[in-house]
């Protein structure tokens, strides 16, 4: 297992710490919950010890009275400016999922230029799920509500709803037309995974699109030195995010392309 | 590069530290520790 793996593993494991959760059907109400984790991890999860930055940013734009997410923000900028994607490639459960199933053994699918453009889907979803909407719901119905976390997130089916369901009757019962609608994003997501590589990362995912702005501000992450570089481009046809160039926005710092480069021009560490 | 990089992070300390000095984390904390109905599909 490489480096990476067992980074992500680790976070994994310690975003969702709360084991005993998971057979009790309760979530954790400690006050870690208090801190946002860097990764998408659902705050609902029985195992969750921290909170989900993404429904936490939403939590400002609903309920009844809205509030400028001061401290939410503050922590993505941080981890943002310090980690870029770096997050998403080495600390993010979702994307280990993903990935997990990506390794299933099947043909994969390249995506053509084209389809490439539909990344910028994620940022249209970031906009009208995490703004618009739950100020679109403020203004009319006087209470705003976590419009990605209920319309989209299969983060929150998988870890929260699904462990949750399974162990609470009272829950199990409550579950209707939403929950399913839900379930087909998560096992669209899922399958998908299989043959496309991240393909939530890629074309959903509101935490991505945010970090994707501070990929080339980032402390840490990919970079090339381009005295060794001869310009062979083997780092971007090796690439899994298929990025265009390295290091871009789509880029997770997953490493590929250093493994590949011939002269050693691309490293990962302090940029 | 490093300037720009250097007032994100200023900024993200300042909007982190006024967001603990008005007790924002406990709003985060009174969502997190109570069920999203919304997140596991019931609304």
């Amino acid at each position: 297992m490489d480096k990476r793996s067992v980074v992500q593993w680790l976070s994994t494991l310690l975003y969702n710490a709360n084991l005993p959760g998971f057979v009790q059907g309760r979530i954790y109400r400690g006050p870690l919950k208090s801190l946002c984790v860097p990764g998408l991890n659902c705050y609902s999860c029985p195992g969750a010890v921290g909170a989900c930055p993404l429904g936490s940013l939403q939590s400002s734009l609903s309920g009844v009275i809205l509030h400028f997410p001061f401290y939410v923000l503050g922590l993505l900028l941080i981890f943002g400016v310090l980690f870029g994607r770096a997050i998403c490639g080495w600390a993010c459960p979702f994307g280990l999922v993903q990935e997990l199933l990506y390794k299933l053994p099947t043909p994969k699918i390249k995506l053509t230029p084209a389809v490439q453009r539909f990344t910028l889907l994620k940022y249209l979803i970031t906009v009208l799920f995490l703004i618009v909407l739950p100020l679109g719901y403020y203004y009319v119905d006087g209470i705003g509500i976590p419009a990605f976390c209920k319309f989209i997130c299969p983060a929150g089916t998988l870890e929260a709803a699904l462990p949750l369901a399974s162990v609470n009757t009272g829950i199990r019962s409550s579950l209707g037309a939403l929950f399913s609608w839900k379930l087909v994003v998560l096992l669209v997501v899922l399958a998908a995974s299989i043959f496309i590589y991240r393909p939530f990362c890629r074309f959903l995912c509101p935490l991505g699109a945010i970090y994707s702005l501070f990929n080339k501000l980032s402390a840490y992450g990919i970079k090339v030195d381009m005295e060794k570089c001869i310009g062979c481009d083997k780092c971007l046809h090796h690439c899994p995010m298929q990025c265009q160039k390295v290091g871009d926005r789509e880029c997770i710092d997953c490493g590929a392309c250093a493994k590949v480069c011939p002269t050693k021009a691309i490293s990962l560490g302090k940029k | 590069m490093i300037k720009q990089r250097i007032l994100v992070l200023l900024t993200g300390l300042a909007f982190l530290g006024y967001g603990i000095l008005t007790k924002e984390y406990l709003k985060v904390m009174r969502k997190a520790v109570t069920i999203c109905l919304e997140c596991i599909g019931i609304g």
